[in-house]
């Protein structure tokens, strides 16, 4: 007797745990991430947001092994039954562009100069569904209508460069999800083009995501984005989660200081009236050979301590009494709503 | 489209015209009288005016050249002042043997140097790179003639596997012609080999740190489709670049390997025609290879726009 799967839990698509990241570089080692673990459930969106170098695209590219040689990657990457981490080169080749599919940042240089958006698309139809010419073809006119591509049948044999950048990363994502991937990772596929553009392409994401049950990784560092479609938000500073919550309770009240900077530096019309400028969070995100015994982001937290810089903050639950209770906070002082 | 082939068409006489003036006058302000070359021991004044006056050169350079070129483009180059064969079937006999040999150097090129490169790359930083290098090392520093000469001392005197010099026609005996020509196409296309794997090393390097290239990882390709096909295809246009400019190379080539393996082709012929002022052969040869040349680069312009549609010709270019 197998028991019924109740409609109403939504069916965990991609856990991680524990995920580590190391470099070797002619410098030494590089710790790039830090035991990050998360789940993305069937049709949800996770936004996992941090500046530039926190580790949020390189913890995207290890997720189906994607990283080069001169990384090791430890801990879990749990698709259905399967680990990820470890795999054969060949069995993760089969779940590439299959069951974990991309879309990146750069849609002018992430499509293949020379060849037509009709033959990139049934490329991937071929190889993991194994469809002949033919019905690649029409399956990828089918693809192009879906993600709102005009008269998909002559823009089939179109050069990416007969394409915008709002086109082209449409296209992406019509290869993306061309085999109904179990999950979709989404590395800053709006940063590159016009903020008008932007948002079609974010909804186009969000109800596609919601109506094929796709659950997405969005790699960004743009807060806007994260509030425009995210469920969850899980907020990386060099390497480590340091908050996750939903994505309404995060920007309601922020726990850890960093997350609390980071909204801080968001422009907005009240806070230039009040201030005269943004608030920036001084200082850079360190590289760090090794992850040390305290918080990595102490020397720029404007509530540290001696117990910060001795000591690695775990991260605990951290919501508000009465909230729903996913808030986790990796912070010795969490931040009182009036602190911000 | 028609506007560029129209366009392409008058610049390409126009280089042919001036490769035709270059060389006229060229060969004319060779020192040495070609009346004397042709007169041997009978070096009476009037003997020499008899043959100048037969050949034309006792008019003034202009009516010389009048003639040359109005006979040109009927197709007549003129008769050989050497031998008083027409330049023209001279040319029909010796320009075939050539274009089979630089065409096989150029297979030569492409395929081992094709080969080398993509390995060089893929493998970057392993032994197979630097094993790459050091071939197109010695590819690119060892002479022609050298090569040349070490492969008849062993590969054809010392092993006996080809024939040291000589060629027979593809017509009257192929596997001879080809056993012919095995050491010739390997000398000539060693250097440009060397050239073409290093172009297509850096040409691959860089297509394969490319983003699409990660995309097409991301989309579960075999290495293969990814290199061979998504990276390869985007380095081809350097290459056939590289390989159109390089074809003069292979021409100047043909002639140092065609002397050392006695084969009767174009370079022997034009070396001959230099060393005896024979004007009509030197001026017909170079119209012909100037020819070949404009032929060459317009295929070439022809080849980008099939590998990488971004380019397309239009009559908007110059």
């Amino acid at each position: 007797m197998t028991v019924p799967i109740s409609k109403t839990a939504p069916k965990m698509a991609l856990s991680v745990r524990d995920l580590s990241v190391t470099f070797r570089t002619t410098d030494g080692p590089v710790s790039a991430v830090d035991r990050v673990s998360f789940e993305v459930d069937a049709g949800e969106v996770l936004a996992v947001v941090g500046e530039s170098g926190c580790g949020k695209s390189v913890t995207a590219m290890a997720l189906a092994g994607l990283l080069p040689g001169s990384a090791t990657v430890t801990g879990s990457v749990r698709l259905g039954e399967r680990e990820l981490v470890g795999a054969s080169e060949q069995a993760l080749r089969k779940v590439r562009g299959s069951e974990v599919a991309y879309v990146f940042q750069e849609p002018m240089t992430s499509l293949n100069p020379v060849f037509t958006v009709g033959r990139q698309i049934a490329e991937v139809l071929r190889v993991h569904r194994g469809m002949g010419k033919r019905q690649a073809q029409a399956r990828a006119v089918e693809l192009l209508g879906l993600v709102g591509i005009p008269e998909p049948a002559r823009r089939l044999r179109e050069y990416p460069h007969q394409f915008s950048g709002g086109m082209r990363q449409r296209v992406m994502i019509a290869m993306a999800l061309a085999c109904d991937p179990a999950v979709l990772v989404a590395d800053e596929p709006t940063t590159a083009l016009d903020v008008t553009v932007q948002a079609a392409v974010l909804d186009l994401l969000r109800d596609l995501g919601k109506r094929l049950g796709t659950a997405i990784v969005l790699i960004t560092h743009d807060l806007g984005v994260v509030a425009d479609i995210a469920d969850r938000v899980l907020v990386m500073y060099a390497g480590r989660v340091v908050e996750t919550a939903g994505t309404q309770e995060l920007f309601d009240a922020p726990r850890h200081h960093y997350a609390i900077g980071l909204m801080g530096a968001v422009p907005t019309a009240a806070r230039r009236s009040e201030e005269g400028r943004l608030r920036e969070i001084p200082g850079l995100v360190p590289v760090l050979a090794e992850q040390p015994a305290a918080c990595t982001f102490a020397d720029r937290c404007p509530a540290a301590d001696d117990k910060c810089r001795t000591a690695e903050p775990p991260l605990l639950p951290a919501a508000r009494p009465g909230s729903a209770g996913t808030h986790r906070a990796a912070c010795w002082h969490p931040a009182d709503e009036e602190a911000r | 489209m028609r506007t560029y082939l129209l366009n392409r068409l008058w610049q390409s006489a126009l280089t042919l015209l001036l490769a035709s003036i270059v060389v006229f006058l060229g060969v004319r302000a060779l020192p040495g009288d070609p009346a004397l070359a042709f007169a041997g021991e009978e070096r009476d004044p009037e003997s020499l005016a008899a043959i100048r006056a037969r050949f034309g050169f006792d008019q003034p350079l202009l009516v010389q050249f009048w003639k040359f070129l109005t006979a040109a483009l009927s197709g007549d180059l003129g008769d050989s002042t050497r031998t008083g064969i027409p330049v023209t079937s001279m040319i029909g006999s010796a320009l075939p043997v050539t274009i089979q040999l630089s065409v096989f150097a150029l297979l030569v090129a492409v395929l081992v140097g094709g080969a080398t490169g993509v390995l060089a790359a893929v493998r970057r930083g392993r032994p197979a790179e630097w094993f790459a290098n050091a071939v197109a090392l010695i590819g690119l520093s060892v002479p022609n003639f050298w090569l040349g000469l070490i492969a008849i001392i062993y590969l054809a005197v010392g092993f006996g596997w080809f024939p040291a010099s000589g060629f027979v026609p593809f017509t009257v005996d192929p596997v001879a012609n080809l056993h012919h020509l095995v050491l010739p196409a390997l000398v000539l296309g060693s250097g440009l080999a060397a050239v073409v794997m290093r172009q297509t090393r850096s040409a691959m390097l860089e297509s394969l740190g490319a983003d699409y290239i990660r995309t097409a990882r991301a989309k579960g390709l075999s290495p293969r489709a990814v290199v061979g096909s998504h990276a390869l295809r985007n380095s081809l246009v350097v290459v056939v670049t590289i390989v159109g400019l390089q074809l003069g190379a292979l021409i100047s080539g043909a002639v140092v390997t065609e002397r050392i393996f006695a084969l009767p082709g174009f370079g022997k012929m034009t070396v001959d025609a230099v060393f005896q002022r024979d004007y009509p052969v030197i001026q017909g040869v170079v119209l012909v290879t100037a020819s070949a040349y404009v032929l060459i680069n317009f295929l070439v312009d022809l080849a980008y726009s099939l590998i990488d549609p971004r380019i397309r010709v239009t009559g908007a270019a110059s």
